[in-house]
């Protein structure tokens, strides 16, 4: 019956596969232009970067001195909170009018969609953090524009977003998805955050490179062992 | 109703007869610890306990990847019955820490590697019973379970190393750093041998509690297939 | 077309599907009939390579599911009861995007009939946010048709969708059909399955139930022989 069917259905027009990298293109072209249509996620990014800071400097009595010890740590709540604004709103645009199927119905790996999303995802968080440090710079009369700085702050976003991209796929998902995702984020991520306050505080006091090799080492190591984990079982979260 | 198993009957006597014979070695068989005196009792069990945690969450992890090769809903019972099981044991091993940090350390709490880490592996699994409930269908469940504690249990030990390193760069303000630097000790064989066996009587307390759990689990399973019956 | 043999889905504990077998042949256009909550939509979920099956096999132009989905998805057009649109994207942004997933060839200009056929070609550039119900229920149409697929899957389309916009999916399913398309299409209202399709299959119980030719049957007596299966328990 099988071999029937094979030989009743005729090919009129042909099937390419579609490419790996121009699936994952389309959905990061896609993300960008709703983005750059709306403006949502960026802004609401941005303000909330902005508010976060405002209140440390209330709660922390952020002077001269103080500054020189908390900056890392302040950047860094302050990129893991509006990280998490993201991450939500980006995969919620998914599930609004169902598209998430209508990504799955695709016919591509299920991977370019994860690459995808996370490339995305990445965008938008350097696109904030990029508007964040020149703002933090202004107010608090610190130089944020180290090379170290940046290094470690693109090792830092990669784990960020790859552990953030697959586990928001799974609040989305669930009842509570509003709540979710920094209870279940936010301890996963604790070596990332750690290990980027940790080395973007030595590259802005100047620390040895000896002193801050080993935090780049975490973060490196993470970024791996984590983006691997979730390009295997991203099939299983999106999947029936 | 299934009849519990005989094997299951006789598991839960050896380990109740077990874990007496733990409770009378720590107290009696062990000597006393000169320099921290009767406290120090608390050690056995605090790293049994601990011992047994870790193992639960191992064997959840092991689970979830069983479960998503092969799909079969009794390795998604055995990892929510290895979490459950460990998170009560990892409670209690951070409660004895305290309890014994208190008199040696001065404080109840330190931000020492480990028991900061323990404190965030808490957290994790604390985090997967929440996504658990959050999710109704019973199959979806089960995968997202299975990933998380994957992806738990391989944060754990970059979140200890980064923490040990956190506290080796910067010097430690309150009480040392680890068990070695301030209330540290040398073992006599006695107090191994209630160590080894109090490890032991753990484990397989852990295996018993864990038959019982997956037990419940598979029975509550097979109740609501019959209410399933019931209805059609 | 389609060949489906004893296939079993539960949701927990609560079986949907139970030894489920169905065929279309290619061209028909067979609508799936049933009341609510009977596992028509998860049928065509699994069909759509959306939801994986417990045991049986399915096979679609050839292809087994779920082991060959790729090959499958690249031959099915689905639409479901949501529109599976971006809100923020414009109608033919939102084509442009799928028609990349898809590498349909000569993209622009198949947009252009695609956008034609479903008469949308003067709002294309209009946020699919601000369409109605019925409007993106038109465009998801335009997107499940725009790789031109061998098999159609249609999820109970004409819900919600005022006369014109019904008018115009039956414009476009017909057409879809006499180019020797393949389709199924659930729904729970006779009346609007009746004038498309040229097979009944009614969904009961977790299996086909009866199945039957249009010529065989007359819109009343279709009627009268549905009432009567899914009424017998």
């Amino acid at each position: 019956m099988s071999d029937n069917l094979r030989d009743s259905y005729q090919v009129t027009n042909p099937r390419p596969l579609t490419n790996f990298f121009h699936a994952v293109w389309a959905v990061v072209w896609k993300d960008i232009s709703a983005e750059l249509r709306s403006r949502e996620l960026i802004s609401a990014m941005f303000v909330f970067s902005l508010l976060v800071i405002l209140i440390f400097n209330f709660a922390l009595e952020l002077d001269a001195r103080a500054r020189e010890n908390v900056t890392a740590g302040v950047i860094w709540v302050t990129f893991a909170f509006a990280g998490t604004l993201g991450l939500n709103r980006s995969m919620s645009m998914e599930k609004d009018r169902g598209c998430l199927d209508g990504l799955l119905l695709a016919p591509v790996d299920r991977s370019a969609i994860y690459f995808g999303k996370a490339i995305g995802n990445l965008i938008f968080m350097f696109l904030v953090e990029i508007i964040v440090l020149p703002i933090y710079t202004v107010l608090y009369n610190v130089n944020l524009f180290v090379p170290g700085l940046i290094i470690t702050i693109i090792l830092g976003s990669l784990g960020y977003v790859a552990v953030g991209t697959l586990l928001s796929t799974m609040a989305i998902q669930a009842r509570t998805r509003d709540i979710l995702l920094p209870i279940l984020l936010f301890p996963l991520v604790i070596p990332v955050l750690l290990a980027a306050v940790k080395a973007s505080s030595g590259f802005l006091q100047g620390v040895s490179y000896d002193e801050i090799s080993p935090w780049l080492n975490i973060l490196i190591v993470y970024d791996v062992i984590f983006t691997a984990i979730a390009y295997m079982v991203f099939d299983y979260v999106v999947e029936e | 109703m299934i009849p519990k198993p005989r094997l299951l009957i006789g598991l839960d006597f050896v380990t109740a007869f077990l874990f007496v014979v733990a409770v009378v070695m720590v107290f009696f068989y062990a000597p006393l610890e000169a320099v921290m005196g009767q406290v120090q009792r608390v050690f056995y069990f605090h790293v049994s306990t601990a011992w047994v945690g870790m193992l639960g969450f191992l064997v959840a992890a092991i689970a979830g990847i069983v479960y998503l090769t092969k799909g079969e809903e009794k390795w998604d019972i055995v990892g929510v019955a290895a979490i459950e099981i460990s998170l009560v044991f990892f409670f209690v091993a951070i409660i004895s820490g305290s309890i014994w940090a208190r008199p040696i350390w001065n404080t109840w709490w330190t931000w020492d590697p480990r028991l900061t880490t323990a404190a965030i592996v808490e957290l994790i699994y604390a985090a997967y019973m929440m996504l658990r409930q959050g999710i109704e269908d019973p199959d979806r469940r089960a995968r997202f379970g299975a990933v998380y504690a994957i992806l738990g249990f391989l944060s754990v030990p970059l979140t200890f190393i980064s923490i040990r390193l956190l506290r080796t760069i910067h010097p430690v303000v309150v009480g040392g750093g680890n068990p070695t630097a301030a209330g540290g000790f040398d073992m006599s064989s006695k107090m191994l041998q209630t160590f080894f066996f109090s490890l032991f009587a753990f484990s397989v307390l852990f295996i018993d509690l864990l038959w019982h759990r997956i037990r419940l689990g598979t029975l509550a399973h097979k109740v609501e297939q019959l209410r399933m019956k019931d209805i059609d | 077309m389609i060949k489906v043999r004893r296939l079993v889905k539960r949701y927990g504990s609560k079986p949907v599907l139970r030894g489920l077998d169905f065929d279309v042949l290619s061209g028909e256009f067979v609508a799936l009939l049933g009341p609510n909550g009977v596992g028509k939509t998860t049928l065509l979920r699994i069909l759509a390579s959306l939801s994986k099956p417990m045991s049986g096999e399915v096979f679609i132009a050839g292809f087994r599911l779920p082991s060959q989905a790729a090959a499958v998805r690249r031959r099915l057009g689905v639409v479901s009861h949501q529109p599976l649109l971006y809100g923020d994207l414009t109608a033919e942004e939102n084509l442009r995007f799928y028609g990349r997933m898809y590498s349909v060839s000569n993209l622009e200009n198949r947009i252009d009939k695609v956008l034609a056929l479903i008469g949308l070609s003067r709002r294309r550039r209009d946020l699919v946010r601000t369409f109605s119900r019925g409007m993106q229920q038109r465009l998801a149409i335009g997107r499940a048709v725009l790789h031109d697929p061998e098999v159609m899957l249609l999820d109970e389309p004409h819900t919600g969708l005022d006369q014109d916009a019904c008018a115009m999916l039956n414009h476009v399913l017909g057409e879809v059909a006499a180019r020797g398309r393949t389709v199924v299409m659930t729904s729970h209202d006779l009346s609007v399955a009746g004038n498309l399709a040229t097979r009944f299959d009614i969904l009961s119980h977790g299996k086909i139930a009866a199945s039957v030719q249009r010529s065989e049957i007359d819109p009343d007596g279709l009627m009268a022989y549905y009432r009567k299966i899914v009424n017998e328990v």
